[in-house]
């Protein structure tokens, strides 16, 4: 090998070399320098910080669908579906996904008809939830917008639109025992706050959906999907199937509930019913009318329906059966009569004489019946409603009694029922009117409470308690609507809720207000129209004032209000085993014995239904006065 | 015409590295591109290698010195086809860089590099005095400004950018005064604003603004950042291994095959397949420094250290965004980014490192 030729000049001379060697050590140096600084930052974010970047990368590419789970299904009492569930399509927005978030909307409001004020509301709503939750917009999508949405490409046209396929609530029979069931909907931010809901999570709003909504809503599953950074899943990772919410056993009857209804409907009245098995508290019907279909909220209600039901003067969201306050009118007497007999006053065959009216501390108070009613005992004076007798007997027992005997009997206090916003009603005391108006009971107050008039007021449905303790004897049971629940390995039947109180009538008490209601049904009485040969129905009508209640106010301001008087129609039967007692409340029929009819009917299809013998069918009345079921099927004819 | 004797001192371990790194790049490429539209790219990426090799052959083959003499009328050659590509170049991304070939589209801009280290070398090797004066510095300056130019119009700042470093090594290994340098770097300092107020575009403006605080746009322009950060973050010691990352194999990378290479490396095979991959462009890196060192001449030195300036510029610059860390810029990372013209220049030019070192006992 030869030595290097010196002939080169540019490297001729050693300083120059020399340099050159140390600029090259400086370069090499400082890229040594900055390559150990790389490997010193890739350690730091793969090492150091690789738990937090781990899950950065699962949150890009790993979604929690949820999946959700069907709500339990309703049967009555023998097994019919009453509420169940059916496919639906929801379209939804994960804003994860979308680029262009108002171009989205503006077009997904476009194809699909959508209100964009509402959708911009929704997402406002739900904004504090996870981008790449999905934020339902359209709740039960009609097919037309499923396919209007489809047609478009959804990554690039509408990207974050995403169409599911859900369980949506199904009512098969629309409106039928709409309050019992009540409706669902999206979880409120007030719901999310106290805890429980997810957003978006469908939950009961009202009636049973809301009360029993743990056991109904079952748990929402789960489907863990890869996707990639458009949002498209790619795969499966893991799959936890939703699980079924319970399925529910009702009280309910549901024949016993449609002739309800269909009575309701043929005699064109609104109003409420109730009908208990007075042995245990089990509602076998509940009628609230004029109703809703809760159908148009299983998918999200839209704004005109709502607005429409709120606003309507038939109030057909107004669940009368326990939120509707009225004077019981003549069906107070049977307090008045189970207060002077328990509490000794009185004799069955204590007698009074009415001459068309009688005078109580310095004023005059009318019966009824002008001409007077002769000598009554206790019996007839039922049977005859004399106002007369139970003035006496009114003013014999006291308030304070009163008071005592009506609250054993269910008047006055919320029944308890398995419903949600259920009202008190007043049943008053002098302790009440101290407490309310901060004066002194006056005697003459209680002679119009004894005919139901005056400060009492009650619900519907603490009437038919009335005429379940009436009936059983004493206990006053509570109404409930569930019988049993599905815990998945067969029915486990749930406890009946405890009585709210329990005395023993005596039986001569029994025997007599048995007779005098028996009476009014079979005798000369006012119910006449509830009698079914062979069968002992007992019970009593009753009017409460409509002008009385509303004051002479809404009589001179609101003309266009009717002000007929609603009629009470309270029963049991048979006399003297009853297996059936209740109430019925028809809504301006002026007189407690055209409600009577509607017990009727119901009762007779209980009966046959017992005994296995073809239904009865209804006969609509000669002169129907088909005004407030006009009205009440409008209301339920809504989309 | 590569006697027996030239063929004992070629440097095979070099050689080793770089196959290594570009195959690397190919399985990298594979990974990220094998279930997509793109899914063809790694064979196109073999075939560049492949014509890179003949490339690179050649280059190794005939003298330094040789090409050197002739390195004006290469320097010219580039300078005729930048500006054909300005005129008649096809257009990809909003801007104009590629001549279209029958087999594929060449980047005269990539070659660029190569042509401005071998006339930049010969310049300064025949400016013989112990250090460059202000008129070599200058004239060398406008040997690089043309090229630069011609490129931002094009418009590629990232690209021109990386003729700067070619330069600046060149002339610093010439003796430029280290005082000349500090002007030079205070000027740039001082010039930055001015710069950032009426050299930037937009996009520009907003990608350095969003580097700084990639949380103001993480849709947009720091999406990219962010991605890359969690991709290598997500890695781990070990990595997810091949084909199994989520944010290459799933786009949340954009580009992964091409200038994200290196997070998917990172991704898929830590930072153990990290520091590999470091080390292997280390030792290409002080493997070339030592061709420098022993070239026999000043000229082979200053070709060396050409060639070597942009191509670690932009490895140090291609890692350190793919780590989150630097603002996104389409600077490939020469032997693993996917790209033809980046990976036949990049061989052409290691093919004149090994040329330099493999002569150095010749005359």
């Amino acid at each position: 090998m030869r030595l290097l030729a010196p002939a080169e000049p540019s490297v001729s001379r050693p300083q120059d070399r020399r340099k050159l060697a140390v600029r090259l050590n400086g370069i090499q140096a400082a890229i040594t320098v900055v390559f150990a600084a790389l490997a010193l930052a890739f350690w730091y974010f793969q090492v150091v910080q690789h738990a937090k970047f781990r899950e950065l990368a699962e949150n890009n590419h790993q979604r929690t669908l949820s999946l959700r789970a069907p709500r339990g299904v309703l049967y009555d009492r023998h097994g019919t579906i009453l509420v169940e569930n059916r496919d639906s399509f929801v379209i939804s927005l994960v804003r994860e996904h979308m680029k262009d978030p108002d171009a989205t909307i503006r077009l997904l409001c476009r194809v699909a008809q959508l209100d964009e004020a509402a959708v911009r509301e929704t997402i406002r709503r739900n904004r504090n939830l996870p981008a790449y939750r999905p934020i339902p917009v359209v709740e039960d999508a009609s097919l037309a917008q499923v396919a209007a949405v489809m047609a478009r490409r959804l990554d690039t046209e509408l990207p974050g639109v995403i169409v599911e396929r859900v369980p949506t609530r199904r009512y098969p029979a629309e409106s039928l025992a709409a309050h019992l069931f009540g409706y669902v909907g999206q979880a409120t931010e007030e719901q999310v706050e106290v805890g429980g809901p997810q957003p978006g999570d469908i939950v009961g709003q009202s009636g049973i959906e809301k009360v029993y909504n743990r056991l109904l809503m079952g748990q929402d599953g789960a489907r863990r999907v890869v996707v990639n950074s458009t949002g498209r899943e790619i795969r499966t990772i893991e799959e936890i199937p939703p699980s079924e919410g319970r399925r529910v056993q009702l009280t309910l009857d549901y024949d016993l509930q449609r002739a309800a209804e269909e009575a309701f409907r043929g005699y064109g009245y609104a109003g409420a019913a109730v009908f208990l098995d007075p042995r245990t508290g089990e509602v076998l019907a509940y009628v609230s009318l004029p109703a809703y279909d809760p159908n148009a909220f299983a998918g999200g209600i839209d704004r005109v329906t709502w607005n429409r039901l709120n606003t309507d003067r038939l109030r057909p969201l107004q669940n009368r059966a326990i939120q509707g306050r009225y004077s019981p009118g003549s069906t107070f007497k049977i307090v008045v009569a189970t207060a002077a007999l328990e509490e000794g006053l009185v004799t069955p065959d204590f007698r009074v004489h009415c001459g068309g009216g009688a005078s109580f501390y310095g004023r005059y108070f009318q019966c009824w019946e002008k001409r007077g009613h002769g000598s009554l005992d206790l019996r007839h004076a039922i049977e005859r409603s004399c106002n007369v007798y139970f003035y006496t007997l009114g003013n014999m027992v006291g308030i304070d009694r009163l008071h005592k005997w009506a609250t054993l009997l269910g008047l006055g206090e919320k029944s308890g029922i398995d419903l949600p916003n259920e009202i008190d009603g007043i049943m008053p005391s002098t302790a009440w009117k101290q407490a309310r108006f901060g004066e002194k009971w006056y005697s003459g107050e209680t002679i119009s409470v004894a005919i139901g008039q005056g400060y009492v007021s009650v619900t519907p449905i603490q009437l038919a308690v009335m005429m379940a303790t009436v009936a059983n004897g004493g206990t006053r049971v509570t109404p409930h609507l569930v019988r049993a629940e599905n815990t998945g390995s067969g029915w486990k039947p749930l406890p009946p809720p405890p009585p709210k109180s329990r005395v023993t009538f005596k039986p001569e008490t029994l025997a007599a207000l048995r007779e005098g209601l028996w009476l009014v049904v079979n005798g000369a009485g006012t119910g006449g129209r509830a009698r079914i040969p062979g069968r002992d129905v007992a019970g009593k009508t009753g009017t409460a004032q409509v002008i009385s209640l509303q004051g002479g106010r809404a009589a001179a301001g609101r003309t266009d209000k009717d002000l007929r008087d609603h009629g009470w129609f309270v029963f049991f039967a048979p006399r003297d085993n009853p297996e059936i007692a209740g109430v019925v409340f028809a809504e301006h029929s002026e007189h407690g014995y055209l409600a009577a009819p509607i017990a009727k009917y119901v009762m007779e299809t209980y009966f046959a239904k017992k005994e296995g013998r073809p239904l009865p069918t209804f006969t609509p009345p000669a002169a129907p006065a088909p005004k407030v079921a006009t009205v009440a099927a409008a209301a339920q004819t809504s989309p | 015409m590569l006697e027996r004797r030239l063929y004992y001192h070629i440097d095979w371990l070099l050689i080793a590295a770089i196959a290594a790194l570009s195959a690397i790049g190919v399985a990298m490429i594979y990974s990220t591109t094998h279930a997509g539209p793109n899914a063809g790219l790694y064979v196109r990426q073999l075939y560049a290698i492949g014509i890179g090799a003949f490339v690179f052959m050649a280059c190794l083959t005939i003298d330094y010195r040789t090409l050197a003499d002739n390195s004006l009328a290469i320097y010219g050659l580039i300078i005729a086809l930048l500006v054909g590509v300005l005129l008649f170049g096809t257009t990809g991304g909003g801007a104009r860089r590629w001549i279209e070939l029958p087999f594929f589209n060449l980047q005269p801009s990539e070659f660029a590099k190569v042509a401005l280290a071998l006339a930049l070398a010969k310049f300064f090797d025949e400016s013989r005095r112990g250090s460059p004066s202000v008129t070599d510095l200058a004239v060398g300056g406008g040997l690089t400004l043309i090229p630069f130019i011609l490129i931002a119009k094009q418009p590629d700042l990232g690209t021109a950018v990386t003729l700067v470093p070619i330069f600046l090594a060149v002339a610093f290994l010439a003796g430029m005064r280290l005082r000349l340098l500090g002007i030079l770097l205070i000027l740039a300092v001082l010039a930055a604003p001015v710069a950032w107020r009426y050299a930037l575009k937009d996009y520009q403006r907003s990608r350095i603004a969003t580097f700084i605080n990639p949380e103001q746009d993480p849709r947009g322009a720091g999406y990219q950042q962010i991605q890359a950060r969690i991709s290598v973050g997500s890695g781990g010691i070990w990595g997810k291994g091949f084909l199994k990352g989520t944010q290459g194999q799933l786009r949340f990378l954009p580009v992964a095959w091409n200038d994200f290479v290196f997070s998917v490396l990172a991704e898929e095979q830590g930072f153990v397949g990290v520091i590999v991959a470091l080390g292997l462009y280390l030792f290409v890196i002080v493997r070339s420094l030592e061709a420098a060192r022993l070239s026999k001449d000043r000229l082979g030195a200053y070709l060396v250290i050409g060639i070597l300036a942009t191509f670690t510029f932009q490895v140090i610059y291609n890692i350190t965004m793919s780590a989150g860390l630097a603002p996104v810029k389409g600077l490939t990372l020469p032997l693993m980014s996917s790209g033809g013209s980046s990976i036949i220049a990049t061989l052409a030019g290691f093919g004149l490192i090994l040329n330099v070192r493999m002569r150095r006992f010749t005359n």
